[in-house]
């Protein structure tokens, strides 16, 4: 009725039954063809492109690089998500996790723990770098009212600037010729990797469990909690929320922390399962990454789950492409077109699921009681 | 500037008023019937209105003054009945079609970007082209200057409009239709926003309007502006016009009756429950700072237990401020004093917890998550009651069966309580909220404008909870702007107005007269 487009594109409103899977699933055969349109245009091969991709995405070794990919999109998405369900747009994921991670390594490697508190410690400081960083954004909007888009894309920067002058001037040590990094964190702090899926060497992240944990966690907070009904409320209505009691300031601050918090863990898979150091490889871009998965998902743990996977495969497939001399960016296209056709879609599926909603009530009233039910004319 | 702008009409146009009659109509309207679901907002309204003329049209809110404003400006499309201007029909799909037609509106809250000059507001949509693609500045600040000499507005167009005070602004309003050719202005609540020496250079400005050959329709309730500045009044009562007349033979006090109707309903006989126990105590409540106009002005009032105290008052007199403060959602100075308690300082949370019910005014807004299940809005506002919580945790289990509670007891008509809010009719999403809000025994209800918008049955079944709930000792501060309902509902009345407690009434013995003066801020005059 009165819902926002911005309240269904951030998956504030629920979407139910067959509607809730059929949009995406026709966004992506759009997109597809979107793809086999751009691929013919180009003068490449549709059927067989997409062949070669189905066919390198599903080999084993490519199986386990999508899991890995999408465990750190995962996380990424979900710290988008927590925000996005409140109305909140953290854009600072980026940066939040770049600092988290580098400050995150540069402890892990200074110290030496028994195994369990090593990689705990690494992960509770990134946690908490995260948390601090986003918390800047989110204390600079309750008590000045400054808009978070504008302050986590300045803060992005800042943590560019910060990132590098604490690696290159304090904590930086020269692993090999042409790369720095911060001390290689002991063994008692890496988190091994696990064997599951056979016909490769290349394992699947340890911290895939914390991932996991944290969708969980997203769920249960937000929908079994106080606080998560309170987040909830304020995303769907600030109004109401100040009229019902909900502190909306302390609510944005702690959304901010919550939501830093998750991002911080956005490096720590690939950190402590197998790089073991911040060097000039860290990844960038993550957070943005996290951002589409979100939409994609509709900030709906399952939802991001299946978007993280498919953003692995599309990413780890297109790998393949530049063999066949075709584009790479063949497949950024298909993702941009993705993202696009899918907002659409959940759009034209509310529209519908709400005026289905409102007939089926009234066709249910109209059957139940028919006897007293009238609108008298107020005039 | 081409030879077809506003100036060039006025000239004639002018010239034309001088000579011929004053009888010549600019707009009629001819039996404009507007229905919306379950309601029939405007019946058969029959408007004339001369050239050349200020012409008042005055009538509660919700009388239907609004819908008939957006009909002529092409923002609604009635049902049945006919527009006229200048004596031939129209039909108006959007305002663009009413621009078109030389009818403009300035509406009550300004359309103005701030950080913009007043000349790039006055254009902004109809910027004057050169070669093509560039902006004509300077012929439009001729215009400007031109209309703005034309009708004594004395507006520069070169400044920002944020440096600028709220009269100018709204004469940059009125300049701004001007500029796209109006030649009938529909001025929707022009005082409403200005102290009192800012009303009379408008009422100036208006004059000099007409006297242009300019027409003006004047959307008011406050009858001693009106009675200043119009030649003639029409009056609009439950949708429909029920008088025309002209300010010389009426008095404030006529005028107030005709708006209010002249036989105010008798409240129901019963048996007084209001006790000598005090529920609520506010005192000197006040919400603005010194020098402008208070929006709240030492407003003090007590409610005992078992008693309905009503608040009577023009919409937009500081009945919402009330609300808001002493639910602590705006910050206010004075003291709250809820069962000998000082909650003054409390959040709105602590004072819902400690037993006020609270039913907005907007139910929509501020009373329910409209895109989530009933037994999700049952918890809303209610974030600390048992029922709902354990501890950390949200109690589903024990908010569903109170939802199931309350749609049983209050006889919400839904098929179930995990269909969203917005699927409920108005009436039984009111229902709901008022169920919510009589859960958890509180000790005062705030309830503004309870009935508004929803279809007699439930209104009739509002009106019994709160009888009810009263009879057990709840004290509710009643804000309407139904006086069925106030005198109906009420122990004891006080009448708000610009902010202020202006009088106070038994509702058992008030006279139509009495409470259409004191409502309108006509008492001093009459």
């Amino acid at each position: 009725m009165s819902s926002s487009f911005t309240d269904r594109l951030l998956g504030r409103v629920k979407l139910t039954g067959w509607v809730s899977l059929a949009a995406p699933l026709l966004a992506i055969l759009f997109a597809a063809l979107v793809t086999a349109i751009v691929l013919t245009l180009t003068g490449n091969p549709v059927i067989d492109t997409f062949i070669t991709l189905v066919d390198y995405g599903s080999q084993p070794r490519s199986l386990v690089l999508i899991i890995n990919n999408a465990t750190t999109y995962y996380l990424s998405a979900i710290a988008v998500a927590v925000g996005f369900r409140m109305n909140l747009f953290n854009i600072g994921v980026d940066g939040q996790y770049r600092l988290a991670g580098l400050v995150a390594a540069a402890v892990g490697g200074a110290v030496t723990l028994p195994a369990p508190f090593h990689p705990i410690l690494i992960i509770l400081v990134a946690m908490l770098v995260g948390a601090a960083w986003a918390g800047i954004a989110g204390v600079l909007k309750a008590t000045r009212g400054v808009s978070e888009v504008i302050s986590t894309i300045m803060l992005n920067t800042i943590a560019t600037g910060i990132g590098a002058y604490l690696l290159l001037e304090h904590w930086g040590v020269q692993l090999s010729a042409n790369d720095i990094g911060t001390k290689p964190i002991e063994p008692s702090g890496q988190v091994s990797g696990l064997a599951l899926i056979p016909g490769t060497q290349t394992k699947v992240f340890g911290l895939i469990f914390l991932a996991v944990a944290v969708g969980i966690g997203f769920h249960v907070l937000l929908n079994k909690t106080r606080f998560g009904f309170d987040l909830r409320a304020t995303g769907r209505s600030e109004q109401a929320a100040v009229a019902s009691g909900v502190n909306v300031k302390r609510m944005v601050v702690y959304a901010m922390l919550i939501s830093g918090a998750t991002a911080g863990l956005i490096g720590m898979p690939q950190l402590l399962g197998e790089s073991h150091t911040y060097n000039l490889n860290f990844q960038a871009g993550l957070g943005f990454t996290g951002i589409a998965i979100a939409l994609l998902g509709r900030n709906n743990p399952i939802g991001i789950a299946f978007g993280a996977l498919l953003w692995g495969f599309l990413d780890v497939s297109s790998n393949i492409l530049d063999l066949h001399k075709i584009s790479p960016e063949i497949v950024t296209i298909m993702q941009g077109v993705i993202v696009l056709s899918v907002v659409i879609a959940y759009e034209l599926a509310h529209r519908y699921s709400v005026v289905a909603e409102q007939k089926r009530v009234s066709r249910q009233l109209a059957g139940a009681a028919s006897t007293t039910h009238k609108e008298g004319a107020a005039a | 500037m081409t030879s077809t702008g506003p100036l060039g009409t006025l000239t004639q146009e002018a010239s034309i008023s001088t000579e011929t009659t004053v009888s010549e109509v600019a707009v009629q309207l001819e039996g404009i019937t507007k229905r919306f679901p379950g309601v029939v907002a405007n019946r058969d309204i029959h408007l004339t209105v001369q050239k050349g003329h200020i012409h008042a049209i005055v009538g509660e809110n919700g009388a239907g003054k609004s819908t008939l404003m957006k009909i002529l400006y092409g923002m609604q499309r009635p049902d049945e009945g006919e527009i006229r201007v200048n004596g031939s029909p129209v039909t108006f799909h959007t305002p663009g079609d009413a621009i078109s037609a030389g009818i403009g509106m300035v509406h009550q809250h300004f359309m103005l970007a701030d950080n913009l000059t007043v000349l790039e507001n006055v254009i902004l949509g109809s910027e004057p082209k050169k070669g093509g693609l560039g902006l004509d500045f300077a012929a439009a600040r001729t215009k400007i200057k031109e209309i703005s000499d034309a009708y004594g507005l004395g507006i520069e167009p070169d400044v920002l409009v944020e440096d600028i005070g709220v009269g100018a602004r709204q004469r940059v309003e009125i300049l701004k239709v001007l500029y796209r050719g109006a030649r009938i202005l529909i001025l929707d609540e022009p005082t409403a926003v200005l102290v009192p020496h800012e009303v009379d250079e408008l009422f100036e400005n208006l004059h000099g309007l007409v006297r242009e050959g300019i027409t003006i329709i004047f959307i008011s309730h406050h009858l001693d502006e009106v009675l200043k500045v119009a030649d003639a009044i029409t009056v609009i009562r439950r949708g429909t016009t029920v008088a025309e007349v002209e300010p010389k033979s009426v008095t404030a006090r006529q005028l107030a009756e005709l708006m209010v109707g002249s036989e105010l309903p008798s409240p129901e006989t019963r048996e007084s429950t209001v006790t000598d126990v005090v529920a609520l105590q506010v005192d000197d409540l006040t919400i603005g700072a010194d020098g402008e106009r208070k929006l709240l002005d030492g407003v003090t009032l007590t409610i005992h237990k078992g008693e309905v105290l009503g608040i009577a008052g023009v919409e937009g007199n500081g009945q919402a401020e009330l609300v808001e403060a002493i639910m602590g959602i705006r910050s206010s100075t004075g003291t709250i004093t809820l069962a000998g308690v000082e909650i003054t300082s409390w959040t709105t949370l602590r004072r819902r917890d400690a037993g006020i019910g609270y039913i907005p005014e907007d139910r929509h807004r501020h009373g329910l998550l409209l895109e989530a299940p009933l037994w999700e809005n049952r918890i809303l506002g209610h974030m600390t009651e048992k029922v709902n919580v354990r501890g950390w945790w949200i109690n589903r289990r024990g908010a569903r069966a109170d939802t199931e509670r309350i749609v049983k007891d209050y006889d919400v008509r839904t098929p179930g309580i995990d269909v969203f809010a917005s699927a409920l009719s108005g009436g039984n999403q009111q229902k709901l909220i008022v169920g919510r809000e009589m859960s958890g025994e509180p000790k005062l209800l705030i309830a503004a404008h309870p009935t508004r918008g929803v279809d007699v049955g439930a209104q009739a079944a509002i009106w019994d909870h709160l009888r009810t709930a009263r009879a057990a000792g709840l004290a509710v501060l009643l804000i309407s702007a139904d006086l069925d309902e106030l005198i109906g509902l009420s122990d004891w009345l006080k009448v708000i107005h610009r902010g202020e407690i202006v009088a106070e009434f038994d509702p058992a013995a008030v006279t139509p007269e009495q409470l259409g003066s004191a409502m309108t801020g006509a008492g001093e005059e009459a």
